[in-house]
């Protein structure tokens, strides 16, 4: 029997549709791979490095009368990932860039250079660029 | 489960008429199609709406043609192309739409061939291909 298969997802869109659909859909896919039995595994580049930062807070959309009750919260759905053994790594010189102190970023998040990045690409059967 | 050396799975991200990513990704399957290959698609959020049915051509006031002359591509046209020639080829063209991302922008309608599915379909088709690649959005 070959050996599973070990997956990384690089999350670099930041954002994506995360109020419309209440969550980033990556780390919501991702968490459903690994639901059913995927060894995928998380790394936060440009942009999307933002989600490792504590304390965001998206409540309080409202349109006319239709307000959103239940707001993004890519902290929650982060911890929910490392919970589950999901290796999280964020891009330090990306957080660097956006002048994000590294005592803002959540705890459990591995930081790794751009210059780690051939290595730690070289420990997973596939790459997934979304 | 084992992987098929002859099996490509592509994942799509991007809606219809918004960039050349979608076009793109269709040149690489046909281009494995063309080698041989059967191609997995996983549709995922807006890519859901690239095999509605109800998509229609139109004419086009600035180039000065009526709807026969303008000959206005579909994508589900293309779609329904690259499954023909797959089926040509003795290959396969399998293509599973994420139910929710369907439910979320009503394109339940899609062509033939075109399934309902989950994360659990895209997780299979990876461990069935010699590799999975995802066409990214921006």
């Amino acid at each position: 029997m070959p050996a599973p298969l070990k997956l990384l997802a690089v999350v670099e869109t930041a954002y994506r549709a995360t109020l419309e659909e209440q969550d980033d859909p990556v780390l919501w896919l991702t968490q459903v791979l690994r639901n059913n039995g995927a060894d995928i595994h998380v790394l936060l580049r440009g942009n999307a490095v933002n989600y490792g930062v504590r304390g965001q807070d998206a409540s309080g959309l409202r349109f006319g009368e239709v307000a959103q009750t239940n707001p993004p919260n890519i902290e929650r759905d982060i911890g929910g990932l490392l919970a589950k053994g999901t290796s999280v790594f964020v891009v330090s010189d990306d957080v660097k860039a956006r002048g994000i102190d590294s005592d803002e970023i959540l705890g459990g998040l591995r930081a790794v250079t751009q210059a780690d990045l051939p290595e730690l690409f070289g420990g997973y059967d596939q790459i997934w660029h979304w | 489960m084992a992987a098929s050396e002859k099996t490509l799975t592509f994942v799509l991200n991007d809606p219809p008429y918004e960039n050349a990513r979608s076009t793109t990704a269709f040149r690489l399957i046909d281009a494995a199609i063309r080698k041989g290959f059967s191609v997995n698609v996983f549709a995922y959020e807006g890519a859901v709406a690239l095999p509605f049915a109800r998509q229609a051509p139109h004419a086009n006031s600035v180039h000065g043609t009526d709807v026969a002359a303008e000959n206005h591509p579909n994508p589900k046209d293309w779609i329904a192309g690259l499954a023909k020639a797959a089926e040509q080829r003795g290959a396969a063209l399998d293509w599973v739409n994420c139910g929710l991302c369907v439910d979320e922008r009503g394109v339940g309608e899609a062509i033939a061939g075109v399934r309902r599915g989950s994360p659990a379909d895209l997780w299979k088709f990876t461990q069935e291909s010699l590799t999975t690649v995802v066409i990214p959005t921006r």
